[in-house]
């Protein structure tokens, strides 16, 4: 019952401009706005975050563990696809 | 503000009293939710904001001190205090009661203290305008987070709207008081440190007003209401509450961490 009421958000936190909003855990809440107010509380109590965003587990669609091996396996043989050949000029700043 | 009337050193050291034992004692009553909340996300909201008033109380402790120079510090005004001295709103010490009953006492006292900590930013007392400046941040929080409880609660189910609705009906004679005027409040105002509380109840139902009704609550008049507090008259919760509160520095005194 309080499975349906309250259900499960994902939460990203942006610790500062410039930076990808980052997956940190995950809240029960009612709706979108008390589930932004929880990760509030939860989880930027110790000044983490410049913004947060919430999702709705429900909406995550996952890759299956099972299929684990045939998803990554291939690109680890395939050194070439690492950007280690070039310098990243500084002005870039976080890739 | 207006005024800029002298203030008595004994009528700043009451005013500050009054304030920081509103903060104090509510935020101990908060802090007893620590453990016991419905939910971990309001396990930690509610101490999250517990922490915001002992840290607002704190603040004004330490500035009471420094006006009363009597050479009490912040933890003696704090904690060894006795009860009639205390100058809390009587709404500060109730019992919790449930989840509904707290948000709803929570969201009267923020969308008190929002409009006096927004007047006071711009005080004639530099000290208390540089810890409303702070505390505005925390308390609008307060009023949104307690706000929308209310809102759900009220509009929820049928059992979290009747408790909301019970939780209306018992805090109702609580209201009153903290719109009080007296001596003390009135000093303040034309000194222009603080906005009279009289005046503060146009804002207070500007906040609550849209609240109710988007929760479906209707206001509650009461005949009469309860008084005392800043006279140091207090209910029975009380007691019981600095019995706890007081108990490190009764025990072990000038005890410090």
């Amino acid at each position: 019952m309080t499975k349906n009421l309250i259900p499960l958000w994902e939460v990203f936190i942006r610790p500062r401009n410039g930076l990808a909003h980052k997956h940190c855990g995950s809240v029960h809440a009612a709706d979108e706005v008390m589930a932004l107010q929880a990760a509030r509380d939860v989880y930027t109590r110790r000044g983490e975050g410049t913004s947060i965003w919430v999702v709705p587990s429900a909406a995550i669609t996952a890759s299956d563990p099972e299929n684990k091996d045939e998803n990554f396996e291939p690109a680890l043989s395939k050194v070439y696809r690492h950007p280690t050949f070039y310098d990243i000029p500084e002005d870039v700043g976080h890739m | 503000m207006a005024g800029t009337a002298a203030v008595s050193r004994e009528a700043l050291t009451a005013f500050l009293l009054r304030l920081a034992d509103d903060h104090l004692i509510l935020g101990h009553r908060l802090s007893e939710w620590c453990g016991h909340a419905p939910m971990l996300e309001e396990d930690l909201a509610m101490p999250n904001m517990a922490l915001d008033l002992i840290g607002q109380a704190r603040s004004l402790y330490q500035y009471a001190a420094e006006v009363e120079g009597r050479g009490r510090d912040e933890d003696q005004l704090a904690y060894v205090r006795r009860e009639r001295d205390y100058v809390n709103c009587l709404m500060a010490e109730r019992q919790n009661g449930d989840f509904a009953h707290t948000m709803l006492r929570q969201f009267y006292f923020a969308a008190f203290m929002q409009p006096l900590w927004q007047a006071v930013t711009s005080s004639t007392d530099e000290h208390l305008a540089g810890i409303a400046a702070k505390a505005e941040k925390e308390v609008a929080y307060h009023i949104r987070h307690a706000g929308e409880w209310v809102v759900r609660l009220g509009d929820g189910t049928e059992e979290s709207s009747r408790r909301m609705k019970a939780a209306v009906e018992a805090l109702a004679p609580y209201v009153d008081e903290l719109f009080e005027s007296d001596g003390v409040s009135r000093a303040i105002a034309e000194a222009g440190i603080a906005p009279d509380p009289s005046t503060l109840r146009p804002a207070f139902d500007a906040i609550v007003g849209p609240v109710f009704a988007e929760a479906g609550l209707d206001w509650v008049e009461t005949p009469y209401g309860q008084t005392g507090g800043r006279q140091g008259r207090h209910g029975e919760a009380l007691g019981f509450l600095l019995a706890e509160l007081q108990y490190m520095q009764r025990t072990y005194p000038g005890m410090r961490w």
